[in-house]
């Protein structure tokens, strides 16, 4: 149930943009459904929490490291939960009027799933959940705080807050990690039950403290919270005040009665917190932003509570989860109020401010609640628990806690005290500054703010005082909480009169002193102007920001080069070391053969030959030409090892790079670019070599020393059984290896678009036009298809010094012809050599030769279409076979095959002889996926005419093509860039 | 198993015929290179598959003679894609010939830039120093 309600707030969250749609601000009400459906949940669960039961909710998320989600609600994450969630809901509601003129979109969604990774981190078991939901917690925070991207306040408070809390949440994890393995689990409530010991878990213990105290903007990491305050009020109301920071308030209240006795827990925790308490309410007492002083006033309570909960004592536990409760009551209602006075006045400048609480006097009482509540004055809840932290420090001076010195307890009482008089100062500070009258103000514009976002406030103001007189009921359900932690005496519990006690002197002279300090306020701001400014963590951290960019911009300006021919040497002398390293282990050298037969000789001889003559070339079409006898000489080798499809592919794929060769380097210079003989070029020449070398010895060991017998095996009998084919090649292609070609044909539709893209800029989509339409435009009228000089249709388009009648002729015969192949190919190959590719090469060539012979009306006559259209069939086709397998109860890419018996006589007589006719025909499932392939090959090929063939056409006619310059290795770029 | 000497040599001669192309700056060039270099990996792959064979189609050879097919189906798919490559490198060469005249391949002006900060002693550019005074006066929020 409470996993579904997690998710419930995350699947909200990604739908908040439909119901904004109709909604606007009023998606609030709908967003507030989840925490408060998850509020009654656990409010539904009391009675089970309050006997000292816990709520557990399995669910196993990744079996294979032992990770479960699991769930497990004990007291503190009961009442967690129930901070977490009412907060949230009444925090929605009050965002529906606050956002009321511009809905944020983004805001709110994000809003509400963090209150999803709320519940989720205070309610996670098993610590590697807790950790996700702990940084789903900062992540959310940090896309809040920078909600408005454009303005650098923005950006920089999110960046800080993001670096502080999750370099805090790194080292987090490694003292999760620490723990979980000294205690060999990472159930967070089997480890408090039973805590590891030893040094690694005691590091580790450590470390999460320091992830806690990152989280709860403790010193040294407070600076993150002030700026965070550029987020909306409302926002940081619930991250910054009643929800996110309590993050580390509950991780050291959970750890705390586990290992508030391992070394340097106490000291970190008490010194830390009294320094946070005693600077953020100094800091506060300075603020003149109403929000600002808050956020101070937060780091403040902060250090506080963390002291309490952490000092791992009965009483200081008690007392610091009571103080939970009344800081969320309190400083959600400050936080709202001033966003209402911020709204309504148009500041929440103090000296701005002048006369509020007589515009709005109920205001002005509930914010005065929620203040005497922050400074801890009777009978409000923050006095009651504040009595109860007195009493807890009080133990302390006696000798409660031997590992805090009476002399260190009475420290920590004069700090409390004069903590606590900061608090009265600037809780007073606050409420003069939002509603009291001041001299030399402005006149105050006020806009009356609607009803119900003032009602949010005034009913948790008013929580704060029904709540200081629920102290006896607060004890009963907190005290089991308590009784967990193993040392010192218990509390005498929350309640407003407990006789003369010490604690009650302390709240006395703390409440005095405080008024004091805000009496003779301008004194006291004159005394604080004077003190040096320190050097703080804050710069600290600013500068090692500083310097990590420097560090980038050092490190990468002497890796990136940005040098093609460094970055290759680089990897290429990488390869050809590590290479020689390994093969320095080879204990024998490989057996060899020389040869297999005389021809192959030849062959080698032919093809080396021509591959170091291509590098020596300076001439374009001399290196082209050079590379393409490379390519036909490994056709011929293909031949020779036995492998025909090879073979075949090879020689029609060497034509189609030629004749694509061909269509580009017309509008290229002649030569490539004359590089002078410097000594790069011998290093060059060294590099290639060694490259060359190594590859020849990994050839020789690797298949010298291979003695299992290849995978390959089995496929003889399993082509022909699971795949129906007797070309087994063509089985591996389109079966055994399917996936593997269905990559490769996504490649061809990807290298298609790339080159369409290249030229035509603006569209993928050729221009389709035929013959009628060119003879329009020059007025001239097409001749009958059936006069003497019409060979191919568009011919009549070209000049006629361009024509060749005997390729139009030879195309026009040889174009069926060439179809009829390709087809006669597409279909033998499951059992002979061919296939898809071999079949889709020859149709593409058709075509080519179609262009070839009477330029790019006849291709637009030959495949008036985009071929587009070819590429996107062929994949669909693909796709089907992959898929419609599934759906009758068989794998991706299965392959079936089926008898057709035709109707009619099997066989027919000719001259006496019997012939068959049809016979039976044996189909096979994976042919459509091969169609599919060779309509790919078609679409793409036809796509490189189009391009390079028909597009460089009408650049050329455009004055678009680049026009090479004699004798140079230069050319004019084209018309436009001239 | 043993290695067939010739096509391990033939091979090496065009991988290294072929890097030599590949360090060039010629779009061209490295095209021609990259050609070169497959084929010489096509041979490779034959090299690896041990001896020649009669070709393997079930029924029309005995299954002891026939060539390993594994590697054929893998080299098929090389030669293919290498066709695909070519075509989208060519045309970048023309693209590049379009707009510059030329198709060398330039040093990165980007890495140039980060050089010329880091001489300079300076943070990148898309750094910022947002500090959040007591005063709270670089703080501005809604």
């Amino acid at each position: 149930m409470l996993l579904a309600l997690i998710a419930a707030h995350a699947v909200m969250a990604a739908l908040t943009p439909v119901f904004t749609r109709f909604l606007r601000a009023r998606t609030f009400y709908v967003l507030a459904l989840a925490p408060a459906v998850s509020a009654a949940y656990l409010i539904a669960r009391a009675p089970v929490i309050l006997e000292g039961g816990r709520v557990l909710e399995e669910f196993n998320w990744i079996p294979a490291l032992g990770i479960g989600i699991t769930l497990s609600m004990g007291l503190v994450q009961w009442v967690l939960g129930l901070i977490v969630t009412i907060i949230g809901v009444l925090i929605l509601l009050y965002c529906r009027w606050y956002f009321a003129e511009k809905m944020p979109n983004l805001s709110g969604a994000i809003l509400l799933a963090f209150a999803g990774a709320m519940l989720g981190l205070v309610t996670a078991d098993d610590l590697i959940v807790l950790f996700v939901f702990w940084e789903l917690t900062t992540v959310f925070s940090y896309l809040l705080i920078g909600h408005d991207s454009t303005r650098r306040a923005n950006r920089g408070a999110a960046t800080t807050a993001l670096v502080v809390t999750t370099t805090g949440g790194l080292t987090m994890l490694l003292g999760i990690v620490a723990v979980g393995y000294s205690a060999g689990t990472y159930s967070l409530s089997e480890i408090v039950v039973s805590p590891p010991t030893g040094l690694l878990a005691t590091v580790g213990a450590l470390m999460m403290l320091v992830g806690a105290l990152s989280k709860s903007a403790l010193i040294p990491f407070h600076f993150w919270l002030p700026g965070a305050m550029a987020a909306p009020t409302p926002i940081s109301a619930y991250l910054h005040a009643a929800a996110m920071v309590k993050a580390g308030i509950y991780l050291v209240a959970v750890l705390a009665p586990a290992f508030a006795s391992v070394p340097y827990w106490r000291p970190a925790v008490l010194i830390l917190g009294a320094l946070t308490m005693i600077t953020g309410g100094w800091r506060a007492l300075r603020q003149t932003d109403l929000k600002l002083l808050l956020a101070y006033g937060t780091v403040s309570q902060l250090g506080f509570m963390v002291l309490l909960v952490g000092m791992g004592t009965k009483a200081g536990a008690l007392a610091g989860l009571g103080m939970v409760i009344a800081h969320a009551l309190f400083k959600s209602t400050l936080f709202m109020i001033v966003g209402i006075v911020d709204h309504a006045a148009g500041t929440r400048d103090l000296t701005q401010l002048s006369g509020v609480g007589y515009r709005a006097p109920w205001l002005a009482v509930f914010g005065g609640l929620a203040a005497l509540s922050m400074a801890g004055f009777p009978p409000l809840l923050g006095f009651v628990t504040k009595e109860a932290a007195f009493e807890s420090i009080v133990y302390l001076i006696t000798g409660d806690q031997y590992q805090i010195t009476p002399l260190a307890g009475a420290l920590l009482a004069v700090a409390m005290v004069f903590g606590s008089a900061i608090t009265v100062a600037y809780s007073l500070r606050w409420w003069w500054g939002a509603f009291a009258s001041k001299d030399g103000a402005p006149v105050l514009e006020w806009k009356a703010p609607a009803i119900g976002k003032e009602a949010i406030p005034a009913l948790l103001g008013l929580a704060s005082l029904v709540g200081g007189f629920l102290g006896g009921p607060l004890t009963e359900v907190l005290g089991p909480y308590a009784e967990t932690v193993p040392w010192g005496k218990p509390s005498h519990g929350f309640g407003l009169w407990h006789g003369f006690t010490a604690p009650l002197m302390m709240s006395l002279i703390a409440m005095a002193s405080g008024i004091a300090l805000f009496w003779f306020r301008e004194p006291i701001a004159r005394v604080q102007s004077t003190f040096p400014e320190t050097t703080s963590a804050e710069d600290l951290y600013h500068r090692s920001m500083g310097g990590l960019d420097r560090l980038a911009v050092e490190t990468t300006a002497r890796t990136q080069r940005g040098s093609l021919p460094v970055y290759l040497g680089t990897i290429l002398v990488t390869f050809v070391a590590l290479t020689l390293y390994a093969l320095m282990d080879i204990r024998f050298w490989p057996q060899v053969r020389w040869f297999d037969s005389i021809a192959q000789i030849a062959v080698a001889i032919v093809i080396s030959a021509a591959a170091i003559a291509a590098a020596k070339s300076r001439g374009r079409v001399r290196g082209i030409l050079l590379t393409s006898a490379t390519g036909y000489g490994l056709a011929a080798t293909f031949l020779m090892w036995g492998a025909p499809d090879l073979a075949l592919t090879q020689v029609l794929v060497e034509t189609v790079t030629l004749i694509v060769f061909v269509l580009v380097i017309r509008k290229l210079p002649r030569y490539f670019t004359n590089r002078p003989l410097t000594s790069s070029r011998w290093w060059r020449v060294l590099l290639a070599a060694a490259v060359g070398t190594t590859a020849t010895l990994i050839a020789l060991v690797t298949a010298g020393a291979r003695m299992h017998e290849p995978v390959s095996e089995a496929w003889y009998q399993a082509a022909y059984e699971i795949g129906f084919g007797k070309n087994i090649v063509n089985v591996a292609l389109v079966d055994t290896r399917a996936w593997d070609t269905f990559g490769e044909i996504s490649v061809l539709v990807i290298a298609a678009t790339g080159v369409a893209s290249l030229i035509f800029l603006q569209t993928r989509m050729a221009e389709v036009k035929r013959t009628d339409e060119a003879l329009a435009a020059k007025n001239r009228k097409r001749e009958a298809d059936s006069s003497p000089a019409v060979w191919l249709r568009a011919g009549q388009t070209m000049s006629p010094l361009a024509r060749s009648l005997m390729f139009e002729v030879v195309t026009r015969v040889l174009f069926w012809v060439l179809l009829i192949v390709s087809l006669y190919l597409l279909l033998a190959g499951h059992n002979n050599p061919g296939g898809g590719f071999a079949g889709g090469l020859v149709a593409g060539l058709a075509l080519m030769i179609r262009y070839l012979a009477a330029g790019r009306y006849e291709l637009d006559e030959a495949a008036p279409f985009d071929a587009g259209r070819l590429l996107g069939a062929g994949l669909v086709l693909s796709i089907g076979t992959a898929v419609v397998p599934v759906f009758v109860g068989g794998k991706v890419f299965q392959s079936y095959d089926y008898y057709l018996n035709l109707p009619g006589p099997d066989t027919w007589s000719l001259f006496g002889h019997q012939l068959p006719l049809f016979g039976e025909l044996h189909l096979v499932s994976s042919t459509i996926f091969d169609v599919g392939v060779y309509l790919v090959v078609i679409g793409t090929i036809l796509d490189f005419a189009r391009s390079l063939g028909s597009g460089i056409d009408v650049h050329t006619l455009q004055d678009k093509a680049p026009t090479p310059v004699v004798n140079s290795a230069k050319a004019l770029p084209g018309g436009d860039r001239r | 198993m043993n290695a067939n000497m010739t096509l391990a040599i033939a091979a090496g001669i065009l991988i290294a015929c072929g890097v030599y192309l590949i360090l060039e700056r010629s779009l061209t060039r490295i095209l021609l290179g990259v050609i070169i270099v497959s084929n010489g990996v096509n041979i490779l792959f034959l090299v690896a598959s041990g001896h020649p064979g009669t070709p393997p189609i079930h029924g029309l050879f005995s299954e002891e003679t026939a060539a390993d097919p594994l590697p054929q189906a893998m080299v098929l798919t090389a030669i293919v894609i290498t066709m695909a490559v070519t075509a989208f490198v060519l045309a970048m060469a023309y693209r590049s010939f379009q707009l510059n005249g030329h198709d060398e391949v330039a040093d990165d002006v980007e890495d140039a830039r980060i050089r010329q900060l880091a001489q300079a002693d300076e943070q990148s550019e898309s750094y910022e120093a947002t500090r959040f005074s007591d005063t709270g006066e670089d703080v501005v929020s809604e």
